[in-house]
This record gives structure tokens, C-alpha cells and sequence, in this order.
């Protein structure tokens, strides 16, 4: 064990995690965007756009993230589509995790019952006021768990990323062990995601038990 | 509310009546459906309803589950799409293309079985929605109205609890605030005491006398068949999707007129079977 | 093409493998769990902790780069990454299996035994087909997620689905431009064909059971 080694490579390790953060960071914010799209989408059923929603989650969900990044990447510039690296990774993040995104905002949106839009109904609410004053609380309160456990999953998916050459944490630790200190390397590795992701779920954890305080059940 | 004032409201509304009472057919129309077909996929509900309801005047409608009663009700406000017939709100066509029900479900304000409180918001926020949301009103002015429609039903001091901190007659109570402050022209009831606790079904009901007494166009779908006769100008029985019977109360519960009408009442009469 | 199925045929296996050690390791954990031992149950929530948050491609890196370093012994790509993916595995499945055991309401019990049932009977007859039905949708949704994990052996160099399509796209790149569309293309068909029937599998047993 090789202590000096260890400290010396943390400012690297802090540039990397710094890029997995920002591309993480675009990738879940862009994903809750789709997402709730998607979601919205499938609950008014609006034609064609519904169908559109639904295919499109099935191929992002039933396929891996690498398999979307190889394609982006290296298949999508034959085709005269040059994606750089850092987009081409937000990209591929957000492909995944807004089909994750709109399943977690549709279980919240089937869990706010007909009675409830009826309620909003007979008050005069038209559709648009119905969706932000009476479901969208409702519903994120239902799908937190889901999208907490979606943006962990996004979060560690991210690790994937230095297949598109992004100088990221993985990618780091690929390049120490190359000098042969795999040990060090790849406990600081574990540390940094430990120090990227548990305080995400810890904060997580807290806003459910909020969430739960604040008990629905009407 | 106590035994008291109870009798007085029944006083007061004896009282109004007999003032009234000849009057009544003679008042504006306020909603006026013709004919209503209704049916869910191959089932048939509503086979031709054509029923008047008049300004200040309190339309109860009875009858067995299932009887299509509260489909009537879903119906008159458009939460529910009619297959054929007419529905007018002060004279003016609902039942054409274009209608604004937005607009429409402003003027008639529905409380239902299950209270449907909006479970995120505390009682005045959910109070308010309507009034600011919708009709777009200064949010001083509608809270002083749901203050003081908060304090005739005894619950002005639960104005900032949520839902889940309320019993189901106090949330009852509060749902039909909701509707009364967005200052409709007409006020339907769906069952609304069918899921509350009998002891808490009189603090309800009180309300609404007191709403009769006052003057409120309402239409109730009710089972409490005592409430009924107390508070009803007309009663509509109906059975199988036909109204079967249309009367007065006093009539309509001493002498129904159809089998089906007084076999629908027995099921509220218990005889005594132990021998004295 | 061939080669393709080769490496499909390593990503299925070393899936299916994982999904079978992880079933078997996770019920006897998810049951620590549920027991409700108190040092046990925290020590399970550890693990379970640490695997919810840690890349998946970091333990590969850390038991395939170091932990053979540490113990100075030779362990192969392959055995590496079964081993993580079970430990992964595991944990979720354990999970499953808490939740599955804790959310059988206690008058489940109570009733079997008010029947005269013994409480082998009434775990044999009661608990177990119900735990059952909950578990299964929650395997098969594994499954899907540990074929889609396998890609990830990429890194430490297993001839999988992708490392032979890149293969392939170096070879047959100099002489197609579009080599590497179709190949990757190609690839993700794949995987849709395999997961989306198991995750439509799954959707209906929830649908059915729950």
C-alpha cells in the first residue's frame, strides 16, 4: 500500500469526479425532462405521440447504456452524425434515464385516482391546471422512491463513459493501472464514487421520509 | 349543531314552504335535461331522463344501487358524456359541440361520497384552488368568503390542518365549503354521507338543511331516507334507469304510487318479529 | 456472424450463471435480513448499502485488477465476473426477499394457524407459494438487468457480444465504411430481442399475481 501514491493522485481524482458529476448531473436533469414528457404523453393518451412514448421507452429500457454509447459514438459519424464525447455521453445518459424517468412518473400519475381529476373537474380546472395543481404533487410524492432508485442506477451507470475516450473516474483508474498501482488506484476509485453517490442517497432517503411524514393518505 | 337549532332550521323551512310553495314551479328554470340515454358500453343506465330544476328548489333523487343515480348526477355536470337527450343550464345548450364545461362547473358545484379533498393541500388551500386558480379572484377577498363558509360549518379553527387530520364528516363538511365558495348557481350531492360513520352522518346533513333553508338550488342522490323527507321540495324515485316516480315528499313517502316505489321503502321499515 | 454468437452465447451464460448463484445466495440472505438479528441485519444492510451505490464496473476493477494482487492469486476474467455479479445479485435479491417476507401480513399466519394448521404446514401451504409469487416477477426483472449488466465485462477484456463487435468493426471498418453502424446496430437489436419478451414476461405475472 502505497499512502503517497494514494494522496498525490487526489487532485486527478478530483478533476475526474468532477466530470462524472457534470455529465451525471445533465444526463438525470435531462432524463426527468423526458421523462415527465413521456409520462404526460401516456397519461392524456394523446395519439401517435403516445405510441411514439411507448417504443421508445421499451428500446431504451430493454437495452444496455454501453450498447447506446458504441452506437452514438462510433456508429452514428459513419452515418455524417459527429457527436462530441461529453454531449454523445449526456446524450446516452438521458436516452436511458428518461425511459426509467417516465415509468416512474406514470406509476405516480396511475396512483392519483379518477375521483381526485373529477374532483378538479367539477371546480372548473381545465387539463393543464389539473396536471400542476392536482396530480404532479400527488404523483411525485408516489414516484420518488422510483426516481431516487432510477438516479443512483443513472449515477453508477455513468461509469461506462470512458468507452466514449471521456477522461472520467473510470477512466483515470484504467490509466494508473497502466503504471501498476492498481490497488491504490482502485480504492480511491471506490472512495471517490462512495463520496459521489452516498450523500445522493442519503438525501434521497431524506426527502421519502419527509415525503412519507407527510402522509397522502387522505 | 344542536337539537335546537335543527328544529328551527325544519321551522324555518316549514315556514318558507308554505310562503313559497305555490311559487315554485313558477320559478326560472335553473337546469333542465330532456331525454338523457346513457350507457356504459352495452349497459344501459339512464334510458330517457327529462327532470326540471328550479331555482331554490331542493331535487332529491332515491332509488336502489345501481338505479342510475348517480350517473344522473355525473351526467348534469358533464363528468360524464350523454349518448343522446338535452341538458340546459339556465336556458343555455350544454349538450353541443363547443361547450366550455370548464366554464359550466363553475356554476355547479359537486360534492362527492368520498370527500376528494386534495390530500397535498390543507383545508383552506384546497378551499381556495377553485376560486383563485379558475375564477381568477383576489386571493383576500375569496379567503374572507371561505373563512366565514369555514365558521357556519364549525370548522374555521381546522383551516390550516390537511386532510388526514380531519374525520370523515369534517372533511365532508369542508368539500362542500369548497364547492359553496366558488359561489355556484346550483349544488349537486352524490351520496355524500354513505361513507361517513353514522355518528357522523347528522353533522353533514345539518349543513345541508341549513343550505335548504337558505334558499341554495340543490340536488341530492341521498339513502337517508328520513333526511330526504325533511329536506326535499321534490323527490324523484328511480329504477332501472326510468324515473318511476316524481312527487312531493310527503306524498311520495305516505302514498308511492308504484309497487316499486313502496317496495323500495319497506327495506327501510324493520317489523318487529319477537312476540310481546 | 458466428463470432457474434460466440460472444452472445458468453454474455447469456455468464448472465444466467449469475442469476442462479444470486437466487441462491439472496433467499437465504433476504431470511438474515427478515430474521431481524440485530448484528446480523446491520452487517446485511451494510453490504446491501455499499452494493446499491458502487458501480458495478468498479467492483469488476477492483476484484479483477487488485483483490488478485492482494491474495496473490490468479483469478480469470470469467470467475471474476460471475463472482461480482452474484455479489451484486445477491443483494438485490435479498432485498426482494425481505420485502416479499415483511409485506406478508401477520394474519396470514394467524389464520393458517387458526385452521389447525402446523407451522411447517402453514409455511409450506401459505407462506411460501405467496412469498413466491411476489419473488418471481422480481427475478425475472433481475434477469433482464443482469443481461443488460454483462456488457460491462467488456472492460476486463471477456470476448463478449461487445468486445467481438468491435472486433469486428476494427477488422471490417477498413473496408465498410458503415461496418460499425450496422454491427452496433445490430448489437442493441439484440439485446432488445432478448430483454423485451422477459421484461413483457414479467409485466404480465405482475399483472396476474398482484
Amino acid at each position: 500500500m502505497d499512502l503517497d501514491f494514494a494522496i498525490k493522485c487526489i487532485p486527478l481524482f478530483w478533476a475526474a469526479g468532477k466530470l462524472t458529476v457534470t455529465l451525471a448531473f445533465f444526463g438525470i436533469i435531462l432524463s426527468l425532462v423526458i421523462g415527465f414528457i413521456c409520462a404526460v404523453l401516456q397519461y392524456y393518451r394523446i395519439p401517435f405521440l403516445k405510441q411514439l412514448a411507448g417504443i421508445y421507452i421499451e428500446l431504451a429500457r430493454n437495452t444496455p447504456l454501453m450498447v447506446q454509447l458504441f452506437f452514438l459514438f462510433f456508429g452514428l459519424p459513419r452515418l455524417g452524425i459527429l457527436i462530441p464525447g461529453k454531449t454523445c455521453a449526456i446524450i446516452g445518459l438521458a436516452f436511458l434515464g428518461g425511459a426509467y424517468m417516465a415509468e416512474a412518473f406514470r406509476g405516480g400519475f396511475s396512483a392519483v385516482g379518477k375521483t381526485q381529476l373529477e374532483a378538479g373537474l367539477s371546480l372548473g380546472l381545465s387539463r393543464l391546471q389539473l396536471l400542476r395543481y392536482v396530480i404532479f404533487p400527488q404523483a411525485l410524492a408516489v414516484s420518488l422512491p422510483v426516481i431516487s432508485a432510477s438516479t443512483i442506477f443513472l449515477m453508477k451507470e455513468t461509469s461506462v463513459f470512458s468507452i466514449v475516450a471521456l477522461p472520467d473516474l473510470m477512466y483515470l483508474a484504467k490509466d494508473l493501472l497502466k503504471e501498476g498501482h492498481s490497488i491504490e488506484s482502485n480504492l480511491m476509485l471506490v472512495i471517490s464514487y462512495l463520496v459521489i453517490i452516498l450523500p445522493v442517497s442519503l438525501f434521497f432517503a431524506y426527502l421519502e421520509r419527509r415525503a412519507r411524514f407527510a402522509g397522502f393518505g387522505s | 349543531m344542536s337539537e335546537t337549532m335543527i328544529e328551527n332550521i325544519n321551522l324555518s323551512k316549514q315556514e318558507e314552504e308554505q310562503r313559497e310553495k305555490p311559487s315554485l314551479e313558477d320559478r326560472p328554470i335553473v337546469i333542465c335535461a330532456r331525454d338523457i340515454v346513457k350507457s356504459f358500453g352495452e349497459r344501459l343506465i339512464l334510458k330517457g331522463i327529462s327532470v326540471n330544476v328550479h331555482h331554490g328548489e331542493v331535487l332529491v333523487v332515491i332509488g336502489p344501487s345501481g338505479c342510475g343515480k348517480s350517473t344522473l348526477l355525473r351526467c348534469l355536470n358533464g363528468l360524464e358524456p350523454i349518448d343522446s337527450g338535452e341538458i340546459e343550464l339556465d336556458g343555455e345548450l350544454l349538450t353541443k359541440p363547443g361547450t366550455n364545461w370548464n366554464l359550466v362547473r363553475q356554476k355547479i358545484g359537486m360534492v362527492f361520497q368520498n370527500y376528494e379533498l386534495f390530500p397535498h393541500l390543507n383545508v383552506m388551500d384546497n378551499i381556495l384552488l377553485g376560486p383563485i386558480k379558475v375564477q381568477k379572484r383576489k386571493k383576500t377577498e375569496a379567503k374572507q368568503k371561505a373563512s366565514a363558509w369555514l365558521e357556519r360549518v364549525g370548522l374555521l379553527d381546522r383551516a390550516d390542518s390537511y386532510p388526514r387530520e380531519l374525520s370523515g364528516g369534517q372533511k365532508q363538511r369542508v368539500a362542500i365549503v369548497r364547492a359553496l365558495t366558488m359561489a355556484p348557481e346550483v349544488m349537486l350531492f352524490d351520496e355524500v354521507t354513505a361513507s361517513l360513520d353514522p355518528e357522523m352522518v347528522r353533522e353533514v346533513l345539518d349543513v345541508m338543511l341549513s343550505l335548504a333553508s337558505q334558499g341554495l338550488t340543490m340536488v341530492i342522490v341521498t339513502h337517508e331516507m328520513g333526511f330526504a323527507k325533511a329536506v326535499a321540495d321534490k323527490i324523484i324515485f328511480m329504477d332501472e334507469g326510468h324515473i318511476v316516480e316524481n312527487a312531493p315528499p310527503d306524498v311520495f313517502f305516505n302514498n308511492p304510487e308504484t309497487s316499486r316505489a313502496k317496495k323500495f321503502l319497506n327495506m327501510f321499515e324493520f317489523k318487529g318479529i319477537k312476540k310481546v | 456472424m458466428a463470432r457474434l454468437m460466440e460472444g452472445l452465447w458468453i454474455t447469456v451464460w455468464i448472465s444466467m450463471l449469475s442469476v442462479g448463484l444470486s437466487v441462491l445466495f439472496g433467499i437465504p440472505f433476504g431470511l438474515l435480513m427478515a430474521a431481524k438479528t440485530r448484528v446480523v441485519a446491520k452487517l446485511m444492510r451494510i453490504y446491501l448499502e455499499f452494493i446499491r451505490v458502487m458501480p458495478i464496473l468498479v467492483m469488476l476493477f477492483l476484484f479483477y485488477y487488485s483483490l488478485s494482487r492482494v491474495f496473490g492469486i490468479n483469478l480469470s476474467a470469467y470467475f471474476v465476473s460471475v463472482l461480482v455479479f452474484t455479489i451484486w445479485g445477491a443483494a438485490e435479491m435479498a432485498d426482494l426477499v425481505r420485502a416479499s417476507v415483511t409485506s406478508l401480513p401477520a394474519h396470514q399466519w394467524e389464520s393458517g394457524r387458526a385452521l389447525g394448521l402446523s407451522s411447517l404446514q402453514v409455511s409450506l401451504f401459505i407462506i411460501v407459494p405467496q412469498a413466491i409469487r411476489r419473488l418471481l416477477p422480481g427475478v425475472i426483472n433481475l434477469t433482464t438487468r443482469m443481461i443488460k449488466t454483462t456488457p460491462f465485462v467488456f472492460f476486463i477484456n471477456i470476448p463478449d457480444l461487445m468486445k467481438v463487435g468491435q472486433q469486428i468493426v476494427e477488422v471490417a471498418g477498413m473496408r465498410n465504411h458503415l461496418a460499425s453502424v450496422w454491427v452496433y446496430g445490430f448489437i442493441f437489436f439484440i439485446y432488445f430481442i432478448i430483454c423485451y419478451p422477459i421484461s413483457l414476461f414479467s409485466r404480465y405475472l405482475e399483472g396476474r399475481w398482484q
